[in-house]
């Protein structure tokens, strides 16, 4: 296991890897967003915490669908198959090193695009908390998709279908709970919370789905 | 230990490839795979692999060191597509699949060395030829024991030198109570029983 995330963390960061490819379109999608809705400093502040999650959403999304098809494509996903860990631990592993080499990046660029947005520290800091925890949701169902899309040629326009449904609730909860902070009033801790179930329920569902999917789809 | 094979069928895409099909193979023996291009060589090999599910039949490995393992456990496969990353060097390819398949240990640089690229060690697996490539593959089988060995046309891309090697290990390894199947075309190099599929061309 600890062989696969070292693997894939130095395939990752390597030329042509594609951990910077998320944080790029993150920033894209970021910086682009104050020109488009207009230098109202009152609305900006209120979408931010949206804009932020919106863009780390659709960037994991991006680079979800390499996941398993580039060890399809060279043959190594057969080997993984047939080496003596089970098939599940790969996949957890791969999921690992999946978000410590693109989720991570998103989380730490976070608070430094919050000032375009003109979040203050609390926000910014509240969707940091919130990226931290609800992005392993989006890369574990992100997984299952993957998984499932990996045989079938120009998978990834399936895998943003399949995957957009399961991501929704994890959208809905992160930004709830950074708009706890920005509005007064409204309570913090339970989309906090169920945010954090989300991710929790992703690491028991998605590493056994996503084995199941690939035994499938051997061919 | 004994691999056997009874009653294999295979289909792909819906049409039958081949059916009926039987062997029986013994430790210290190789058995060559002949028949022409989509005989079903390559899908008899991942059927073996546990990467295809047959339609029919049934492998049975008795006599297994390591009872507890499954036949792919237990087996290496050297396909067409080699699995290399052409982003790590020669010899980061070798240690991960090394450590991920169970291998224990043994000075990598000595094995680089035996399958004829230790000069290429510390160059990303990119810049390596196929027949390269080929040879990097087959250090792959040296650093984790596993007593099957499945090699698809295990000579293809090679130079002479490199069948002769190829040749060598696979005798060393027989030697050493293994069991080769390799589908091929050409001749193996080592003493090999035949199972043709299909009809002759």
């Amino acid at each position: 296991m600890r062989a696969l995330i070292r693997r894939d963390l130095s395939l990752a960061w390597r030329a042509g890897g594609g951990a910077l490819i998320g944080v790029l379109f993150f920033l894209t999608v970021v910086v682009l967003m104050p020109f488009a809705v207009g230098p109202d400093l009152a609305l900006l502040k209120r979408l931010g915490p949206a804009i932020l999650w919106l863009g780390a959403l659709l960037s994991s999304l991006l680079t979800l669908d390499r996941l398993f098809t580039a060890d399809h494509d060279d043959g190594s996903l057969d080997l993984i198959v047939m080496s003596r860990q089970s098939l599940e631990l790969s996949c957890l592993a791969k999921a690992l090193a999946h978000w410590l080499a693109s989720g991570l990046p998103l989380i730490v660029a976070a608070p430094v695009l919050g000032l375009l947005l003109n979040l203050d520290l609390d926000a910014t800091a509240a969707v940091a908390l919130t990226l931290l925890i609800g992005t392993p949701a989006l890369t574990l169902t992100g997984m299952i998709g993957a998984a499932l899309a990996v045989t079938l040629r120009r998978g990834g326009l399936l895998l943003a279908v399949l995957v957009l449904p399961l991501s929704i609730p994890v959208l809905i909860f992160g930004v709830a709970a950074c708009n706890a902070v920005v509005t007064e009033g409204v309570a913090f801790g339970a989309p906090l919370s169920i945010l954090a179930a989300l991710s929790l329920a992703g690491v028991v569902v998605g590493p056994v789905a996503a084995a199941a999917a690939l035994r499938q789809g051997l061919d | 230990m004994r691999l056997s094979g009874i009653g294999l069928a295979c289909v792909r895409g819906g049409r039958e490839v081949f059916s009926g099909l039987g062997f029986e193979l013994a430790s210290g023996e190789a058995l060559a795979i002949t028949g022409r291009n989509g005989a079903g060589k390559s899908s008899l090999l991942r059927i073996i692999a546990g990467l295809l599910h047959p339609a029919a039949g049934q492998l049975r490995l008795d006599g297994a060191a390591e009872t507890e393992r499954t036949l792919p456990e237990q087996a290496h496969y050297l396909g067409h597509r080699d699995a290399l990353k052409p982003a790590l060097t020669v010899t980061e390819n070798l240690a991960f699949w090394r450590d991920m398949l169970g291998g224990t240990g043994g000075d990598l640089a000595d094995t680089l060395a035996a399958c004829g690229i230790g000069h290429a060690a510390l160059l990303p697996a990119g810049f390596l030829s196929a027949g390269q490539r080929r040879r990097l593959s087959m250090a792959r089988l040296l650093v984790a024991k596993r007593p099957v060995w499945l090699l698809d046309e295990p000579t293809s891309a090679l130079d002479a030198d490199g069948q002769l090697l190829v040749a060598r290990l696979m005798g060393e390894h027989l030697a050493a109570g293994g069991l080769i199947l390799a589908a091929t075309h050409g001749p193996l190099g080592i003493p090999a029983r035949r199972l043709a599929i299909g009809a002759e061309p």
